[in-house]
């Protein structure tokens, strides 16, 4: 199959960072004294399981940002095009999933729509019935298999899923009774029997044009990853450097960075995102000839709002970074630096920066939790991500309309909701951690 | 504190006057007039007439900053921008698109905004302060841990899931109150129940956690032990003066918020089909309504800094070391 790779201006920004993290953990791993409070962090069996279950979330989300696009049959002049559907490996890995369309609701591992229709029979008679699905349980004759079938297939699949877990953990030779392990089995397992059963059931139902809930699920782990982590690149360099430079240089240079700081947080966050998302998205509706394809735009659309989200809270980390640079001054060994004619910038980057990366580092981790659940937020109002884009919020968004409906559609909404409370509890529990251990005022003097 | 207040409004001008250059800059510099009426008008059927239309109906076929073809003093004032953005000082916001006056819009519907938002934020703050002593009174043990875990979970869930989940389980399922609507008087309260109810519920886990940890701060400090030492008991310690030293840092956080009850809630008003400034401001949203945005973020920044300095009054109050001069 050929295929042309596809670079998105997100998948650009996430290539960033993972380079980003990787260099920061040479770094630290070089330097006995940064790797302590790593060390406590590993301590911890809470950290270490919420930090398992948010890999698998990083895993898949990176996968997703490898996009391609198929190519086309050739065409009569010879010329090679390409399919304007943008496609990821994650999508590659889990075909059956994002192509077994239904027609509309389905709950989850049913045989048959969600509603009534009418069909006519071999007699020529008109009936009202619950039409069988296309894919979910299609191999089935009918119900009464369903619940053998199921149980057999999960079974299958658990078993296969604690099999790899186990050989895993043997090959590291780690095969030991821990919170960690057994945190490694479980999501094994579970992973295993969720592939087994997804091919042939619809385990998480279908919304209402049919797509798989799971599927959609899955898709906006990126989404909500993407803001929480990318939001980052515009928040961290604004902070870091108005926030030192308004601690360290005092006078009209902190009265400048003070006044800017005190007009964008004067004004609501809500209302400033609507606001700045509302002027973005007329940009985008007067220029559509920017975008080739429709994902870059919606794609666009996305590392705006990120860079939106980005420009709104840096105001807090500035204060914070500017109150500690002002304590930090003050100290003898900074005195000492000074009195020796040690240039300004070298004074900043050896010792302010350095001994301010705790307070940066605790509060990149407290933030994420809480980008992700605004982004759900910020889309149910209108100015959160493009409405193509699979996310949380647009997921919450769609079924939130089929709130009155007579029996209810409860499954996406369970779905998308699920997902965000493992997501933010892993994350939050995960950000504590970090917090405990490294917090220059926790005491610990107990542990 | 007369001489005080003077001089902190002195000092708010310059910011508002920031807050309005942004928006300005935001609403007209970064997307002209033209390219608003393009996208209100949509893409297809845009004649250059029609748009000038937009823009003359609207007032936003004035210059920008400064008319030369004017005279005297209105060289500046016959602009977009002394007519749209200088004139929200005098809290003058001109119209909506659907023709209505802003400023008396916003005025009826604070009345529905205050009736959730005051009785949440009091009720609200009452409960997180109580959860958040009870924990710090059984401090180390079982039952402190089972709140932080408690407040943990419930700070993981998304807002959205607490409105839903709320209206699904008390309105659809127990058919205890009407699930959106408003009605203005005694009848309100069945409308305002759940409301209520529900955005108490939605700030217990951060908030609760938060106080905790400012009087688990307290707690540790010295004057705490010399109150233990003369034999006080512990809920004594605790209400007369953990709670009392506790109250500068809740202050802070918990004042400045109160301008900003005026506003509402986006999504509880939303959801609950509240007729107040909440639902006003996701209305203008959703129709792009511009002129209704501009006002609203700017409004919200003048409650923001008169927060602000009711904060630092509240401070004299609660503490007598500090003055304001």
């Amino acid at each position: 199959m050929r295929f042309t790779p596809v670079f998105l201006w997100s998948d650009y920004l996430v290539f960033l960072l993972v380079a980003a993290v990787v260099a920061g953990i040479w770094y630290v791993r070089q330097r006995e004294h940064l790797l302590l409070p790593w060390r406590r962090v590993a301590q911890s069996k809470v950290a270490m399981v919420s930090l398992l279950v948010l890999s698998v979330f990083l895993v898949i989300s990176l996968l997703d940002t490898l996009h391609y696009r198929v190519a086309l049959p050739q065409q009569a002049d010879g010329q090679q095009v390409f399919s304007p559907e943008v496609l990821s490996a994650f999508d590659k890995l889990v075909t059956s999933l994002r192509i077994q369309h239904e027609k509309t609701y389905s709950e989850p591992f049913a045989l048959t729509l969600f509603a009534k229709e009418s069909v006519t029979d071999a007699n020529g008679h008109m009936l009202r019935e619950y039409p069988r699905l296309r894919y979910g349980g299609a191999h089935l004759a009918d119900g009464q298999q369903r619940a053998a079938d199921v149980l057999q297939r999960a079974l299958l699949g658990g078993g296969s899923g604690a099999l790899f877990a186990v050989l895993v953990l043997a090959a590291l030779r780690r095969l030991v009774w821990r919170a960690e392990t057994i945190t490694w089995l479980l999501l094994c397992i579970l992973v295993g029997v969720i592939a087994n059963l997804a091919t042939v059931y619809h385990v998480l139902g279908t919304d209402k044009v049919g797509q798989d809930v799971l599927y959609l699920s899955l898709k906006s782990i990126r989404t909500g990853l993407i803001i929480g982590t990318v939001t980052t690149l515009v928040t961290l360099p604004l902070a870091l450097f108005l926030g030192v430079a308004a601690g360290y240089f005092r006078g009209w240079v902190d009265d400048v960075i003070q006044y800017i700081y005190t007009v964008l947080s004067s004004i609501p966050s809500v209302l400033l995102i609507a606001a700045a998302v509302l002027m973005m998205q007329v940009t985008i509706d007067t220029h559509p000839q920017w975008f080739d394809t429709s994902a870059s735009r919606a794609d666009l659309r996305l590392v705006f709002l990120c860079l939106i989200l980005g420009m709104t809270s840096w105001t807090g980390l500035c204060r914070l970074l500017r109150g500690e640079t002002l304590k930090l001054r003050e100290m003898e060994y900074i005195q000492a630096a000074q009195s020796f004619g040690v240039s300004s910038m070298r004074i900043l980057s050896r010792h302010i920066i350095p001994n301010v990366m705790h307070i940066i580092l605790i509060s990149l981790v407290m933030d994420f939790s809480a980008l992700v659940l605004a982004e759900a937020v910020l889309s149910y109002v209108g100015v959160g991500v493009d409405p193509s884009t699979i996310s949380f919020g647009t997921m919450i968004n769609a079924a939130r309309l089929e709130m009155g409906r007579e029996p209810m559609v409860w499954w996406a909404l369970a779905a998308a909701f699920g997902f965000m409370l493992a997501l933010v509890l892993a994350a939050n529990l995960f950000a504590d951690a970090v917090r405990d251990a490294f917090d220059p005022r926790m005491n610990r003097t107990g542990s | 504190m007369i001489a005080y207040l003077i001089r902190r409004i002195l000092y708010a001008l310059p910011i508002l006057i920031g807050v309005n250059l942004l928006t300005f800059a935001l609403f007209f510099v970064v997307n002209t007039p033209d390219d608003m009426a393009r996208m209100q008008l949509g893409i297809k059927r845009v004649t250059p007439e029609a748009i000038e239309k937009w823009k003359q109906q609207r007032g936003y076929d004035k210059p920008m900053l400064f008319n030369s073809a004017a005279e005297g003093a209105s060289k500046a004032t016959d602009t977009i921008f002394w007519q749209k953005s200088a004139s929200m000082f005098v809290f003058d916001f001109g119209y909506s698109d659907d023709g209505r006056s802003i400023s008396r819009e916003i005025a009826t519907r604070m009345g529905p905004s205050l009736a959730i938002a005051l009785p949440t934020f009091i009720i609200g703050l009452f409960a997180y302060v109580s959860f958040a002593l009870l924990m710090t009174l059984f401090r180390g043990t079982a039952l402190d841990m089972a709140g932080v875990a408690l407040c943990v979970l419930l700070m993981s869930i998304s807002g959205l899931f607490y409105i839903i989940g709320g209206q699904f389980l008390v309105s659809k399922l127990w058919h205890l109150v009407p699930i959106s609507g408003y009605a203005s008087g005694a009848d309100s309260f069945k409308f305002v129940v759940l409301p209520i109810l529900i955005g108490v519920i939605g700030g217990v886990g951060s908030s609760s956690r938060w106080y905790r940890t400012i009087f688990l701060e307290e707690i540790g400090k010295d004057y705490v032990r010399t109150a233990r030492a003369k034999g006080l008991s512990e809920l004594r310690v605790l209400f007369t003066h953990v709670l009392k030293n506790a109250m500068i840092p809740i202050l802070t956080g918990v004042v400045v918020v109160i301008p900003l009850l005026f506003m509402g809630s986006l999504l509880t008003e939303s959801f609950f089909g509240i007729p107040g400034l909440g639902s006003y401001t996701i209305d203008a949203i959703n129709a792009q309504d511009f002129s209704v945005v501009r006002a609203m973020v700017f409004l919200g920044s003048v409650l923001y800094i008169v927060g602000l300095i009711l904060t630092d009054i509240s401070y004299t109050v609660v503490d007598p070391r500090v003055r304001l001069q």
